[in-house]
């Protein structure tokens, strides 16, 4: 278990990149930190770690205070963007390396390296130099380091993203099945969302050194608490238009839509994933009028972007149903899918 | 792929090189040779032998081998090198490199220019402000020590010179091990600190092994601009009684003050085979790491 309470950092010349961090993760979770670059993931990664000393706020492993303590006593592995693998050392000595440093017996610590390179198929490569492996073969050399000492927890940096696009898939459906295996907490730092929804039990999802939401995949990807989450969540970015509510409805761009609980006057910005919106060749009252102005085909289905009096709507069609460029389209948004904001906060 | 990538031809590009070549001849290899053909003779500075040398075989290659005086003087110089250069300037040019690798602002910015003053400075002005620190009386070293009328420069020389060989050349390590720190990559030093490793493990495993070539490279350097250094004469004369008389200045006080020359050129040349076996030395150690790296990268790809 890591808990951080009241966590801030302040680097010299005043960049606040934590400001006010609680966060309690779960043994054996599998945590996400996502943001955009610069929003203090990596400083929050690091000052778990021991590289940085917070300017105020405590952390705490397993209910011990190691907020003063050294990067070596806090028992935490860390796997580098870079990976970091010493390069004149073989694949053997790098992953016996901590163990090394433990002061375990040569004998011994070259029977672990080689059972858990095994498990990470790297049995072959033992007597390899870094300067001989792939890339996808140095990011499991560098997990395997990291497994061998057997952490309390495991802290990763963007550990995927050097790979290119196929290898990347794959290694995050192996790293997910190895953090289940070995149940050892981990945190694990992306900017990219698929990969956070995709491998985390919980999310944290920061901004400008603050956390804007923690939840599950689930709740983030349904429920984004602020704008800033709703747009930077999805593999296509959301809708959001602003409406008011005058008369008992809600009028956005053009459509008519029921206001619900909402009082009259209120302003509201309206969230709407292309996922859950329907495409209507025919006037809608509850649909947003525009030209169909570019078409983007992703493989099973089709982004279609509508060009209305000021702004653009994006709406996801099957394969197959695309409408013509130029052509006059209602983009209708499904029943209970879409998100009213007001003052920046979900209100509906 | 041509060899000729400027498109010259051989006859203009010989053309080109000629000038060079010339200096090289006249400035580096005629001297050599002189060097070589004078050790050969008993060519003196003044009187009969001066006027008319004669070839006395290797006659002063095996009086210089035989002669205690040269022994001491070799001994002297390479404690002058090993203090000064191996353990004085690298070693605390390492050290203050690795102080403030991480430092920014005033003080690394006060450290590097006293450092680099002390390396710009010319010799003689640099000697005479020594002097002036380890003079017998009225030296700013006794006055601050409270030691009035100590000689630092009668009972320490050998101290005296390698301090100050270490205070002077200090900059040159510092500057290449500063610059050679930054290739470092921050990530190997800090999953070494994560391990738990002490400063002296990091150094040790991430550290040096990065640097092997830099630390070569320097200690070649400075080991023999420090073993045909000149400059200790301007402090010690290579006194008292011989007691800090490295080679250059013991060829000095043979061939001009004792007006040897023949002798004087033939421990030349011994020097200048000394640096060359040293030269042959570290350019060996570099190249055998050169070559296990790369059978290392020439195995089957992954
Ligand atoms: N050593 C440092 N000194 C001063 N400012 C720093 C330092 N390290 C990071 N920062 C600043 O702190 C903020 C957070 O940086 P951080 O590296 O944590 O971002 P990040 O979320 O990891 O971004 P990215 O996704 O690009 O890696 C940034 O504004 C950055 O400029
Ligand atoms: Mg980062």
């Amino acid at each position: 278990m890591i808990s951080l309470r009241d966590l801030t950092k302040t680097f010299p010349g005043g960049v606040r990149a934590l400001d006010g961090i609680d966060l309690t993760i779960g043994d054996g979770e599998f945590f996400a930190l996502l943001g955009p670059s610069g929003c203090g993931k990596t400083t929050l990664l690091r000052t778990i770690a021991g590289l940085e000393t917070p300017t105020t706020g405590t952390i705490a492993i397993n209910t011990t205070d190691v907020t003063t303590r050294q990067p070596g006593e806090r028992d935490v592995a860390m796997v580098f963007q870079d990976y970091a693998i010493f390069p004149h050392m073989s694949v053997a000595d790098n992953i016996a390396y901590p163990l090394r440093i433990k002061k375990i017996a040569k004998a011994e610590r070259l029977a672990k390296a080689r059972e858990v390179a095994t498990r990470l198929s790297l049995g072959d490569l033992l007597e390899r130099r870094p300067s001989q492996l792939s890339g996808g073969q140095q990011q499991r050399v560098a997990l395997a380091r990291a497994i061998a000492c057997h952490p309390t927890a495991f802290l990763f940096d963007e550990p995927l993203s050097n790979l290119d696009a196929r290898l990347r898939l794959e290694a995050r459906t192996f790293l997910k099945r190895l953090q289940r295996e070995l149940a050892v907490t981990t945190v694990f730092v992306t900017h990219d969302q698929a990969e956070a929804l995709a491998l985390a039990d919980r999310i944290a999802v920061m901004d400008h050194g603050r956390m804007i939401q923690v939840g599950t995949p689930a709740e983030i990807f349904q429920r984004p608490a602020t704008p800033f989450v709703a747009s930077f969540i999805g593999s296509t970015p959301m809708n959001l238009l602003p409406g008011k509510v005058t008369g008992g409805a809600l009028h956005v761009a053009g459509a008519v839509l029921p206001a619900g609980a909402l009082p009259d006057g209120s302003e509201i910005l309206y969230g709407m994933r292309p996922e859950y919106a329907d495409l209507a060749l025919d006037e809608r009252e509850d649909g947003f009028p525009g030209t169909v102005a570019v078409l983007e085909n992703l493989g099973t289905a089709t982004l279609v972007t509508l060009e209305a009096r000021d702004r653009l709507i994006q709406v996801l069609v099957p394969e197959g149903d695309e409408p013509p460029i130029g052509s006059r389209a209602w983009a209708v948004p499904r029943q209970r899918r879409a998100l009213l904001y007001a003052d920046d906060t979900l209100v509906g | 792929m041509t060899t000729d990538a400027a498109g010259l031809g051989k006859a203009r590009a010989s053309a080109f090189v000629l000038p060079a070549l010339a200096l090289i001849a006249v400035f580096l290899i005629f001297p050599a040779l002189w060097t070589i053909y004078l050790g050969l003779t008993d060519y003196r500075l003044t009187g009969l032998a001066a006027a008319q040398p004669r070839l006395v075989g290797v006659d002063n290659y095996t009086g210089a081998l035989a002669d205690t005086r040269f022994h001491t003087s070799l001994w002297l110089t390479v404690l002058f090198v090993g203090g000064s250069a191996i353990a004085g300037q690298a070693v605390l040019g390492f050290t203050i490199a690795w102080i403030l690798r991480s430092r920014r602002g005033p003080v690394r910015r006060l450290v590097e220019g006293v450092v680099l003053l002390s390396w710009i400075l010319p010799s003689s002005v640099v000697a005479f402000l020594w002097i002036a620190l380890l003079d017998r009386s009225g030296g700013t070293l006794n006055a601050l020590l409270g030691t009035p009328g100590f000689a630092w420069l009668l009972d320490y020389p050998m101290l005296s010179i390698i301090v100050f060989n270490t205070w002077r050349g200090t900059a040159f390590s510092m500057m290449l091990y500063s610059a050679a720190l930054e290739n470092v990559p921050p990530s190997h030093l800090e999953t070494a600190r994560l391990a738990g490793a002490s400063v002296p493990q990091q150094l040790r495993d991430v550290v040096f092994p990065l640097l092997r070539r830099h630390i070569l490279t320097n200690l070649l350097l400075i080991s023999l601009w420090t073993f045909n250094d000149f400059t200790p004469f301007l402090l010690t004369a290579g006194g008292p009684e011989g007691r800090s008389e490295i080679l250059p200045v013991y060829v000095y006080n043979v061939a001009l003050r004792g007006g040897s020359l023949g002798a004087g050129a033939a421990i030349s040349f011994l020097i200048l085979l000394i640096n060359l076996i040293m030269a042959l030395a570290y350019l060996r150690l570099l190249r055998g790491r050169r070559r296990s790296q790369e059978a290392a990268a020439g195995g089957p790809p992954a």
